[in-house]
Formats: C-alpha cells, structure tokens, sequence
C-alpha cells in the first residue's frame, strides 16, 4: 500500500516538467487560438443572425408598404376611372342635348319655312286654280257657247268654297 | 445538473467504499497467507514424499532463504502431475498482493504472461552520479525482489514493502543501491509506467490541440470537422458550463489552465481502461495528482484578491470568539482543498481499477488454484458480466471525475478572484 500513497519523487518532478511545458505549448499555441475562433464565429454566427432578424424585420416592413401603396394606387385607379366615367356620361348628355336643340331648331325652321312655302304655294296654287278655272270655264264657254251667268256664278262659288285656302 | 452530479458522488462513493473494503479484506489476507506460509511450505514437502518426486528439490529448498524462489521451483520441478499451473496451491493466489501490484506504479509495462515492456531506469546516486539503463537488466522472476550489477554498484528493486538489510523502509517497487556493501542514497527519476504514461497522453493532446488550433486557423469561420468537431463541444462545455458560471468574467485567464487539467485527466482516465495496454493508472498515481493539485494551489492562492484573503482571516458577520475557531479551519482549508481534489481523483480511479481486478481476482479464488474449475468458470461468466457494467460505470467516472476535477478548480479559482462589489 505504501507506494500507493507516497509520491515518487521521480513522478512528481516528471509531471511538473512534462504538465507545465504542455500547459504553456498549448496555451501559447492551442489554447489561444482555438478559444479565439470559437468566440469569432459565436460573434459572427450571433451577427449574421442578427443582421437576418434586422433584415426580415425590413421585408416585412417593405411588403407592408408595398401592400399600402398598392391600395393607394387601387383607389386612385378607381377614383379616376369613375370621374372618367362621369366626365364621358356628362359629355354625351351634353351633346345629346345640343343634339337635339340643334334639330329641334332645324326642325321649328323647317316647318316654319314649309308653312311660308306652302302659304305661297297655296296662294300661287289658287291663283293657279282661279287662271286655271278660268281658262277651262272660257274653254267650256268657247267649245259650248252656251254661258249662262249662273254657271259661272256657280264655278266662283265653288272655287271660293274650295279647301285649298 | 446538480442533482445528477450528487447522485454519481454517491454511486462513486459507494464504489469507493467497496473498493477499499475488498482491498482491506485481501489485506488481511495476505497477511493471513503471510502467517502461514511456513505452514505451507511444510504441507508442500509432505506432499511431495508422499508424491516420491524428485526429492532433491526439497533440499535445494531447505537451504533457500527466498520462499518465492522456492515455490518457483516447486511448480516446475514437484508437480508434474499438476502439469502447466502456475497457481498450482503451493502458491497460493493473495488476491490484496495481485490487485496492489497491478494498480501501483511499475518500472515496466506488463502486457501479458511474462511479456514485458521495458522502461528506462534513471537514478541520481549521490556520490556515483546519473545512471541510466532499461529495466530488463534487473534479474530475478515472477514477484520476488530482482536485481542487478554495475560499475560497483548493486541495484535491487523491492517487491513488497519492507525494510532494507540497513533497516531503511522501502515500499513496492522502490530502487535502492549499495556500494561495497554500503548502502548509498538513490534519488530514482525513472520513466515508470505512469511517467510513460502521463508523457503519452500528453504529447498526444499536444498534437491533437495544435492539429485543432491549425484547423480553425485555416478555416475561420466554418463549421469544424474531424478532430475539431470532435474536441470542440468538450472545449465549449468547460468554457460555458464549467469555467463561466463558476469564475465569471475573469474565466478567460484560467481556461488554458482549466482545459488541460480537463482532457489531460480525461485521457488519462481513458488510457487506464484499455485493456491488454498493461493497465495504466496514471490518475490514480498519486504523484501525478499531487503535482495537479499544487498547481491549482497554487493558482487559487497567487491570484487570490483581499476579498478572498479577508474571507479567511477576517470573516465578516461572525462574533469574535466564533473567529477564534473559523479562522484556523479556513486556513487548513487552503491545504485542505487541493489536497481533496488530489485524494478524490487518486482514489477514484484506483477504487476502478480495484474494482474490477477484484472480480477478476474472484475467479482465480474460486477456482482455487485449479482445484476447482467449475467454481472459478461459474465466477468467471459472473465476473465478466459484473466487469463490462463496471467497464461502464468507469467510462462515466472516467468524464466525471474529469469533470468534477475541473469544476472544483474552477469554483477555487472563483473564490479567489470574485469581487464582490461588483454585485
């Protein structure tokens, strides 16, 4: 039992050499550098995840605008489209008015004219009729000779009763 | 994590108790044997009359002042009949001498039989100087005292603890010199089995951290692979679940210290439960935790802040009689506790060892030398089964006492250097 309790001389000196010149090659060489390459891909793992959350946080601030102006553009779309509208049935009832002023001027000319034209020619028509008249009752007279005043008063009569007035 | 970590104490501890009552046991045992070897001898010889082989051989043995020796002898020459045995039952299997021998330090690699690898020797004689030679240059077999002769000096290692011709105690395995018959002090530097051992891993980890430092060097920022992959959540746990919480923000100054300690033990854990490798126990050598165990004296102390030290000698919030009594408690505890750490793992990882050379020891003892052979094959399936849970539990300890080596430094460190006015 007693060289499992008493420390070799020969033991300890060794391991105090051989512990310590590893401890310092590893920490000068090992330790050093490995601690550091943890911490600087932990950083930039923590960063890159950082930078990602800051950017998704970006996008979706960017599609929510999107989204509004999206909707701005859509109502404005609309509005216009139905002043448009607006505008075009305004137009079109204000031409279809002129429109029909316009004929219905023509319209009362029109018939104010054929009323003058058909006055004259009613006018020219009875004096027409009167010559007319006149010249088939001297025809009658000359072929027949037999003219009575009662014939003839009979046809002035009849011309005056005419409707053509 | 807490309570997982006090439930292992508590396994580790029961195994420990075990583990030092099975060695007490073969303690007594041994003595016992001790006692009655004479006895044995004299049965041996009546049997070997009565045998009517080769009487000469028991004169040899009469005139042999080694019993070793001379049960060597016996086995090859008396017991022909008993054929290739060599725990034949005059000599007796001690199962505390067995399990002490394999789990103490050693000037050679045993890997089996008789095939050993030898280390090299290396003595400072005062007054001879620096002598170096191999361990295969003692003479002597099987477990007795060997020895060996050069340029006038004459070397013997001990194989049991006892005293010298001179009356100076030596233990297992210790070197000692005469000159002339005088004997001379001897300052032993040995690679041992432990030493060879401890330089093994080291340098292992030597190359296997600066592959790693070299691997992040050339491939900053990319996940790691390989050996680096391997190591790098053993690194990440010291540093986030040992070093941080128990320091804080002066961890980084005691990570170097705290890694090596962790891996250098944990590997060393690990070497000791290859098998067929001569069965290293570098972590229960206790020279080899001592060492570790000043170093963290060493670092608690120097880095210690006037808080650490005021917490010692001048406790607050207690009456002044009470510090007559907690003052000098808390100065034995600055021995105290690296001492514990050095005591926790030594006995740890020998408690292991112990353990499973226990069961295999129980095979041997059943089988009674070859007496019995069905008792010791019925032991062997049972101790082999007990052995791989064992196997098991040891991979745990192996982590574990790393662990807890580490983690208790680290909470010294913290003591140490925690400023209290910063919270």
């Amino acid at each position: 039992m007693g060289a499992l309790l008493t420390p070799a001389l020969g033991t300890v000196v060794w391991a105090s050499i051989a512990f310590l010149v590893v401890l310092f090659v590893l920490k000068r060489f090992a330790w050093g550098p490995i601690l550091k390459a943890l911490n600087d891909r932990e950083e930039s793992i923590a960063g890159a995840l950082n930078e990602a959350e800051k950017v998704r946080k970006e996008m979706a601030e960017l599609a929510a605008s999107n989204e509004s102006q999206l909707q701005e553009a859509r109502a404005e779309r609309d509005r216009m489209l139905r002043e448009a509208r607006e505008i075009a049935d305004q137009m079109v009832a204000d031409a279809k008015n002129k429109a029909r002023e316009a004929a219905d001027k023509e319209v009362a000319s029109a018939k104010d004219a054929i009323a003058i034209e058909r006055k004259a020619a009613v006018a020219e028509l009875k004096a027409e009729v009167g010559n007319l008249s006149l010249d088939i009752a001297e025809r009658l007279l000359r072929e027949k000779l037999e003219s009575t005043d009662e014939q003839k008063a009979l046809v002035n009569r009849l011309i005056d009763e005419s409707p053509l007035n | 994590m807490a309570p997982l970590f006090r439930f292992f104490e508590v396994v580790i501890c029961t195994v420990l108790l075990l583990g030092a009552t099975s060695a007490l046991a073969q303690d007594h045992a041994a003595g016992d044997h001790n006692h009655d070897s004479g006895h044995h001898s004299d049965v041996h010889q009546r049997d070997v009359q009565e045998g009517d082989h080769q009487s000469h051989s028991q004169s040899e043995d009469h005139g042999d002042q080694d019993h070793h020796a001379g049960h060597d002898d016996h086995n090859h020459d008396g017991h022909e009949h008993d054929g290739h045995d060599e725990h034949a039952h005059d000599e007796e299997f001690v199962a505390g001498t067995f399990i002490i021998h394999h789990i103490a330090d050693a000037h050679d690699i045993h890997l089996f039989g008789d095939v050993h690898i030898p280390l090299p020797i290396i003595l400072y004689i005062e007054g001879h100087g620096l002598k170096v030679f191999m361990s295969s240059a003692f003479e002597g077999h099987g477990h007795g005292d060997k020895s060996y002769e050069a340029e006038g000096l004459a070397y013997t290692m001990h194989a049991e603890d006892g005293t010298t011709d001179g009356d100076t105690p030596v233990v297992a395995g210790q070197i000692t010199a005469t000159s002339g018959g005088e004997a001379v002090t001897v300052y032993d530097f040995s690679i041992t089995k432990s030493v060879f051992g401890m330089l093994l891993i080291l340098a292992l980890m030597v190359w296997m951290f600066l592959g790693v430092a070299g691997y992040y060097k050339k491939n900053p920022g990319q996940a790691p692979k390989g050996m680096a992959n391997a190591l790098e959540p053993l690194i990440i746990f010291v540093r986030d679940e040992i070093a941080k919480p128990s320091i804080g923000d002066k961890a980084d100054k005691f990570m170097p210290f705290l890694l090596t300690v962790f891996f250098f033990i944990f590997f060393c854990n690990l070497l000791g439960l290859v098998p067929f490798l001569g069965g290293f126990n570098i972590t229960g050598t206790i020279g080899v935790t001592v060492v570790l165990a000043t170093l963290v004296f060493f670092l608690t102390n120097l880095n210690g802040n006037k808080h650490y030290w005021g917490h010692i000698f001048w406790p607050h919030g207690v009456p002044l009689p009470v510090k007559f009594i907690l003052v000098p408690i808390e100065v034995f505890s600055i021995i105290m506790k690296p001492a514990v750490l050095m005591i926790r793992l030594t006995a740890n990882i020998s408690a292991g060892h112990i353990i499973i050379l226990a069961f295999t020891s129980l095979i041997f003892i059943f089988g009674d030398g070859g007496n019995a052979v069905g008792a010791g094959s019925g032991m062997g399936v049972f101790s082999t089964a007990f052995m791989i849970f064992m196997y098991f539990l040891e991979l745990l300890v192996a982590f574990l006492q790393a662990f807890v080596f580490t983690l208790l430094a680290a909470i010294y460190f913290g003591d140490a250097t925690h400023d209290p006015a910063h919270h």
